[in-house]
This record gives C-alpha cells, sequence and structure tokens, in this order.
C-alpha cells in the first residue's frame, strides 16, 4: 500500500452517492466479478484509491449505514488522547509507511509482511458490521478488510496455539496519547483460536470503500462484530499465537470492569454503563436508544462458541 | 451602593444563562457532533458543577477580600446550580431515556455513579425550596443547618463525574482539587486567622 494521506473531505465520496452506488449495484442485481469491480472502483474513487478492488458487501440489512463523518471524528483511540476528537485530532502525526505486521508464535511459518505483501496475499472484501461500543453506544460501518483466518491459515499454527494476541503500535513522539499512562502501552488485545478463526472476524484496512483513515486505526485492524468495541485492536504490528490466555490491556487497567471475552451482552451490565440499550449515532437528538442485541445482532453466527459457558462470568 | 448591588446581580443573572445560550447556538448551528444527547447532557452536567464551584467561593472570598457583597450572589449562584443540574437530570430522563422509567430506574440502581448523581439532585431540593427571605426566616438556625447539604452534594457531584470517566481522571480531578480547597478553606483553623 502506497503512502495513505489524510483524505481531503472534497475527495471523500458523500455518503448518499456512496449509497446510491451500493442501491444502483444491489438493483442491477449485478453479481460483480473482480474484473468489473475494478473499473467501478477505480473510476469511483478516481486519483486516491489505493485499495485494490474489493467485492462489495451483499447484504447490509437495513440499517442506515453512520456517516463518514462521525465514524472519523468520533472515536476511541487513547493513543492520541482520551476525548472523542483526539484521534482525528492527532492521528495524522502518526506515519504508517513503511509498516509491517509479523506473525509468529506458535506457528510453524511466521511471515512478517509489509503492507502491500500482505494486501496481495488475499482478496479484500467488504463488510458492513454493527459497532457496539462498551460506553453504550453504536455505528454500522462499511469495513473494507480481509477474513482473519485465511491470514492465520497461512502460517499454519501449531497445536499449541490456543489463543491469538495482537500488539498495537508503540510509537509515543507521534502517538501523543501514550506520553501519559493512560494504558500499559502497547496496547494488547487478544482472541481465543475458534473467535480469530470464525469467518466474521476481519482485518480491516478500509471503510467507505477508501483506504482507512488514520484515526480509525490504519493501516490495519481487527474487526469481531460481536465484542465491544474496544477488542478490536487498531494500527496492529505483531500477531502472536499462544497456548495461554493473554492479559489484554483493558483487562490489566480494570480486571472488574473489563473481562476477557467482552461479548456484547445486554443481561451483563458494565459497573458504569447499562448494556441493555444503546445510542445509535447519527441518529436524530429525538431518537430513543435501540435494544441492545444478543452478541450485537449476530446470535445465529457465533453462539456456538459460546456454549456451556456462563457469561455473567466469563463477561 | 444599592444600585450597585442591584445591577451585579443582573449582570450575573444575564451571564448564568450563557450555557443556555450557548447550548442553542450549536443546536441552531447543527454543531453537537455525532453524540448530540451525550453533548448536551454533559454540557449542563458541567455547568451545575461550575456554578457549584462559584456557589462555594463566596463565602471563602468574603474572608480573604474582606468584603461582605459576595454574600449576596450566592443565592443565585446556588440556584442557578438546581437549575442547570435540574435540566441535567431532564436531559437524562428525556432525552436518553424517553421517559421508560424501568430502564432509569435500573440504571440508577446498578450503576453507583448514576446514583450519586441521583441522589447530589434529591439533596438539591430542599436547598432549591428554603432559598426564599420567608423560608430563611421561618427555619431560623436550622436553615444553616440544612443547608450544609450543600457540602455534600458538592461531593457526591465530583464523584458522580469521577465515576462516569473510564481512564482519563484528569477534568474531574480539576473539580476535585477545587471544591477540595473550597471545603478546607472552611475549617476552623483558616476561620480564625484575618485575612
Amino acid at each position: 500500500m502506497a503512502k495513505i494521506k489524510k483524505i481531503p473531505s472534497s475527495e471523500i465520496t458523500p455518503e448518499h452517492i456512496y449509497n446510491e452506488r451500493r442501491n444502483f449495484i444491489k438493483n442491477l442485481g449485478l453479481i460483480l466479478s473482480s474484473t468489473a469491480l475494478s473499473t467501478f472502483t477505480n473510476t469511483s474513487f478516481a486519483g486516491l484509491n489505493t485499495l485494490p478492488s474489493f467485492v462489495q458487501s451483499k447484504e447490509h440489512g437495513n440499517e442506515k449505514l453512520s456517516s463518514l463523518k462521525d465514524i472519523t471524528s468520533y472515536n476511541n483511540y487513547y493513543e492520541f488522547g482520551t476525548s472523542k476528537s483526539d484521534p482525528s485530532d492527532h492521528a495524522d502525526l502518526l506515519k504508517i509507511d513503511p509498516w509491517s505486521i509479523s506473525i509468529e508464535g506458535s506457528v510453524t511459518k511466521p511471515l512478517t509482511l509489509d503492507m502491500d505483501a500482505l494486501i496481495k496475499l488475499m482478496p479484500i472484501e467488504e463488510r458492513v458490521y454493527r459497532l457496539r461500543c462498551v460506553e453504550g453506544w453504536s455505528m454500522v460501518i462499511p469495513w473494507v478488510g480481509i477474513p482473519l483466518n485465511s491470514l492465520l491459515k497461512k502460517v499454519s499454527p501449531t497445536g499449541n496455539a490456543k489463543y491469538v494476541e495482537f500488539v498495537s503500535l508503540k510509537r509515543p513522539s507521534e502517538m501523543i496519547g501514550q506520553k501519559d499512562d493512560i494504558l500499559d502501552w502497547p496496547y494488547t488485545e487478544a482472541l481465543r483460536l475458534d473467535e480469530a478463526m470464525h469467518p466474521l472476524t476481519i482485518l480491516a484496512v478500509g471503510l467507505y470503500g477508501k483506504v482507512l483513515p488514520k484515526q480509525n486505526g490504519a493501516p490495519i485492524r481487527l474487526v469481531v462484530p460481536w465484542k465491544y468495541g474496544f477488542k478490536s485492536i487498531k494500527a496492529i504490528t505483531k500477531i502472536k499465537f499462544v497456548e495461554k490466555m493473554p492479559i489484554t490491556s483493558w483487562m490489566k487497567a480494570s480486571p472488574k470492569e473489563y473481562g476477557f471475552y467482552a461479548n456484547v451482552n445486554p443481561e451483563v451490565d458494565h459497573p458504569r454503563w447499562t448494556q441493555a440499550t444503546e445510542r445509535r449515532i447519527g441518529e436524530s437528538l429525538l431518537a430513543p436508544r435501540l435494544k441492545t442485541e444478543m452478541f450485537n445482532g449476530y446470535q445465529k453466527e457465533v453462539a456456538h462458541l459460546y456454549q456451556g459457558m456462563d457469561l455473567k462470568r466469563n463477561f | 451602593m444599592k444600585f450597585n448591588q442591584t445591577y451585579i446581580k443582573r449582570l450575573i443573572f444575564i451571564l448564568g444563562l450563557w450555557p443556555l445560550l450557548s447550548i442553542s447556538i450549536h443546536i441552531f448551528q447543527d454543531s453537537l457532533g455525532a453524540n448530540p444527547v451525550e453533548f448536551i447532557e454533559r454540557h449542563f452536567g458541567k455547568w451545575a458543577l461550575i456554578f457549584l464551584c462559584l456557589t462555594l467561593s463566596m463565602t471563602p472570598l468574603r474572608r480573604i477580600t474582606n468584603i461582605s457583597q459576595w454574600i449576596l450572589y450566592r443565592r443565585m449562584l446556588g440556584l442557578f446550580v438546581f437549575f442547570y443540574a435540574s435540566i441535567h437530570l431532564l436531559c437524562y430522563i428525556g432525552l436518553d431515556y424517553h421517559f421508560a422509567w424501568i430502564d432509569i430506574k435500573n440504571d440508577i440502581i446498578k450503576h453507583r455513579f448514576v446514583l450519586v448523581g441521583f441522589l447530589g439532585w434529591i439533596l438539591l431540593l430542599p436547598l432549591a425550596i428554603t432559598s426564599s427571605d420567608k423560608m430563611i426566616r421561618k427555619l431560623k438556625t436550622n436553615w444553616k443547618l440544612l443547608h450544609r447539604l450543600i457540602y455534600v452534594v458538592a461531593i457526591l457531584g465530583v464523584l458522580h463525574f469521577i465515576w462516569l470517566v473510564k481512564k482519563d481522571l484528569t477534568e474531574p480531578l480539576i473539580y476535585a482539587a477545587i471544591i477540595s480547597i473550597l471545603l478546607i478553606l472552611r475549617l476552623n483553623i483558616f476561620k480564625r486567622k484575618k485575612f
């Protein structure tokens, strides 16, 4: 991936046009081959497009996508500061070219890749997911990325691999929020192997058909849609297969509040926030809260992963 | 002198309406950000705390400056605390929860930061009700005793903010520091000294 610049607002495809395009494709019922798509993306996002062609998401229910403005200006990304506007204000400082990501630990074929190589390794695709923050708000985001399992399979995990740990970047000179010991930097997260291999779990490299903005975790971040947002670690530099359950950044910071699983669960309240309902970002001032769904609405796909587990204890 | 005081009181009253005006500007310009409900709720919560600090400053200021006039503005500032805390609560109940009483009840019971905030507002009620000259005369010495509740409200208000915050305590601790200083200044050792 070439150098990713901050996207000037003039070059961002307005949402309604983006949605019209999506509907246009949908209505025509086109099954777009990747060649057809490449024409589509190149002409639509001329001048800026550094993502390879991708398959657009076929289904995103009836939910309205959150606006690009909201997605890129209301972020929790403590590496750049603790207020919601800090990431969009300060993420510009971060240099993400060159970038390398290593996949190591209990694997037979460890890998270190730059972004260019990673993106050529497998086709990217669009996934529209709900994102539910532990603080009780949510968005709907059209991510572009790769299924994590397709990458993980390439390194051939050994029998000892039970968990997958993710490590983010530590570079306080460019991530100015890291000058404060808010968390134990670098930020780390982890998934159980079966969660990491689940087809819904992706590594995102873009959103709204564009290269991922820095405040959203460029150049590459995790997206696990049935878990609270903090599990979806940003700016990943290392993926490590391990045998023991890793202690993640938030578990370290506040073990009573943040468990390893952090599955969206309306029945298990957080000590601070209700998890029964959520506020959808971008709705009008007078819109009511929405009922939060079990596993953020992905129950059908993921509930089997947790069969027989006490989800109140394994929060 | 009399004219001067009325003039200042009016000025404080008008300035005290600034939080209402500023939020109106935001609504009018559609600049409430991605989470407008949270924005408005926090705005009024923050202003309730600011007026609480101002209210608690009047007595120490009187002693430090040796000017008794400060005390004349205390009641109005205190009523502004009640005013903005009430709007803050209304935003929570109406805007955020759409009067879903069961959800609200659960939220108050289960989350300590909500609980202390709610208790703080409850304790403000008797203070607002007994703020008139008539009530001051009626309650005599009890009035002073009753109105010491404002110290409890201050502590609850700051706790409400501290417990809300996930990790970065800077802002709530600034309020905690200011309120601590204002409470410490009321201790007897400071009272005996002549400034």
